[in-house]
């Protein structure tokens, strides 16, 4: 039973889903295309167009792969719905009917997380939706909220599955559950089967950024991994007592062994031991791995507990303004004339009392990904050039639009040799935060439907 | 298995001080605010070092006036790994953030700069 992973993020690499399904042989294709702020750029192309709020790049993905998918028999878990399933399904089928696959193709569609409408009806019967790292009430920002989304997990894309879908849409889907679920749906795993979701959810955590465990982004020998350029994305092929080994398809480039694979696991962990999701806790300090081939790593031995009575919701509010701007500062003096530069910039911002809430300059170069610890070290005198970044955020518009305007003046009336300023004046940008929440699992309900083509 | 910060520093020693990125390599990420740092030892054999020496007070003393909140720190003998935790690291986290490393990325390898004793 292989489940290959297809994109690890929208904007991921387009060639993998189709190299996914022509490598080799895999039963399911899973595709995570949503990231906390995603959500609410979806629902405000959905407030212009009710047809849209999906991610769109999937359609012409659908339309290269479908005929292959069909000849092959193998299935797709995607959360590309966003916040309009049924519009992205609607889509697909459409293309699929332009390819002449009318009849031979069952979509699923998996709802119910979007709780935008349902907010003020949560809030009214005492659901606070504090947010779990301040421990503020939501409605503190009711009236900026963009987005609100529970986090569905595995099962009602079971369902799906064993209604007889071929491709399963969804909206709010953690990235896990996407390859949980045909591993449930395969080996008929059942609710309590906590160990078997817990190894199922770390097979679904280990490939859910795509090549990030497959040789991408592996500080290990990095210059020694071979054929990045084509590089196989990874591939959990389980068994139904839980162990599961990744791989990748043959002749691919990126590697798979056991320090890149750990990297992954580790990867945006909190505690090792409660890794929560909504369909069990997996705790991730009983992982055994082992290198048991080429490009293959056993998992093994990994333990669960029951899933929690909550379901994490991700809500999107307006929270204001920033921008950034940048100028490029030569040799002799580079940063010497870039910290100039900040200097001056500052005290004409201050001189025009412009209020912000946040003032950050970086030297990049200097200290832009190290700070002070890789300003120890650095010949600060003789740097061929650097750059100055330094970017405000207020949460009022005028404030960060006159600040834009004070970048090019520099390039005449401040300190000499710079450059860099092509791209024109920055723009003010709107700021939409992320409010994590926790909401009783009992208030959501997943809606399962089915679109026949 | 979450170790609080105990204050503990590398003992006093005539032994050379080499970086971490000697005997380890490392992948973080962020969640909100909170950089994670995942730390693995590149040979089973020097977890145990990590685990000793790499604490999170001296984390904590690292990454001081990059970050405005505490260390916390678990251990994952299985993997030879340790995890931190890093609050208040990303001003602010994810949309919010003006740093060019928003998402934490890079402070894997800000971590790999701390001197450590070698094995042996």
């Amino acid at each position: 039973m292989r489940v290959a992973a297809g994109q690890g993020f929208w904007g991921d690499w387009l060639e993998a889903p189709y190299r996914q399904v022509t490598g080799g042989p895999v039963d399911y294709l899973m595709m995570d295309y949503l990231a906390e702020v995603t959500m609410s750029i979806l629902q405000k192309q959905k407030s212009r167009d009710a047809a849209r709020g999906y991610a769109t790049d999937f359609i012409p993905l659908m339309q290269r792969i479908l005929p292959l998918l069909v000849e092959r028999g193998i299935k797709v878990t995607a959360n590309a719905g966003g916040v309009n399933p049924r519009a992205c399904a609607q889509a697909v089928a459409e293309t699929a009917r332009g390819l002449g696959l009318g009849g031979k193709l069952r979509i699923g569609v998996v709802t119910g997380d979007d709780l935008l409408e349902r907010l003020d009806g949560l809030l009214a019967r005492g659901h606070e939706l504090r947010n779990v790292d301040t421990g503020r009430p939501l409605t503190d920002v009711r009236d900026r909220v963009r987005s609100a989304n529970a986090y569905l997990g595995a099962w009602p894309v079971v369902e799906a599955l064993r209604g007889g879908a071929d491709i399963v849409i969804t909206g709010r889907v953690t990235d896990t559950g996407l390859t949980l679920a045909p591993l449930i749906h395969a080996f008929d795993w059942q609710p309590d089967a906590w160990d078997l979701l817990a190894a199922g959810t770390v097979a679904g955590h280990t490939i859910e950024c795509g090549a990030q465990c497959s040789g991408g982004n592996c500080l290990v020998n990095w210059e020694e991994v071979p054929d990045l350029a084509n590089v196989g994305y990874p591939i959990v092929d389980a068994a139904p007592d839980g162990t599961f080994e990744i791989t990748k398809h043959p002749g691919t480039g990126g590697r798979i062994d056991v320090a890149g694979v750990t990297e992954q696991l580790v990867y945006e962990m909190g505690d090792p031991a409660e890794y929560i999701t909504p369909d069990c806790i997996a705790d991730f300090t009983t992982i055994q791995l082992e290198q048991s081939g080429r490009d293959r790593v056993r998992f093994s031995r990994i333990k669960g507990r029951p899933a929690t009575d909550k379901l994490k919701v991700s809500v999107a509010y307006f929270y204001g303004y920033k921008a950034i701007g940048t100028l490029v500062y030569a040799w002799p003096d580079a940063y010497k004339k870039a910290q100039a530069a900040d200097r001056i910039l500052r005290q004409r911002l201050a001189d025009l009392r412009l209020k912000f809430e946040a003032i950050l300059t970086e030297f990049v170069g200097v200290d832009a990904t190290h700070g002070p610890l890789a300003r120890a070290t650095a010949p600060l005198d003789q740097l061929p050039e650097v750059q100055l970044r330094i970017g405000v955020r207020a949460p009022e518009q005028a404030p960060v639009e006159r600040f834009t305007r004070e970048i090019a003046p520099l390039i005449l009336n401040g300190p000499p040799s710079v450059t860099g300023f092509a791209g024109g004046r920055p723009k003010p940008e709107e700021i939409v935060a992320y409010w994590p929440a926790l909401l009783d699992k009992r208030m959501v309900e997943p809606c399962v439907e089915f679109v026949d083509v | 298995m979450k170790n609080e910060s105990d204050g503990r520093t590398v003992g006093r020693s005539t032994k050379k001080l080499v970086p971490l990125l000697r005997l380890a390599h490392a992948r973080s990420g962020d969640k909100g605010d909170t950089a994670n740092v995942g730390l693995i030892a590149l040979k089973p054999e020097w977890y145990p070092i990590l685990v000793k020496q790499v604490t999170a007070a001296r984390v904590a003393e690292h990454f001081k006036g990059m970050i405005t909140g505490p260390v916390e720190r678990y251990e994952l003998p299985n993997l030879h790994a340790l995890n931190f935790l890093l609050h208040g690291a990303l001003d602010g986290g994810g949309t919010i953030s003006l740093k060019t490393d928003a998402q934490g990325k890079v402070f894997s390898t800000a971590l790999l700069r701390l001197e450590v004793e070698p094995p042996g």
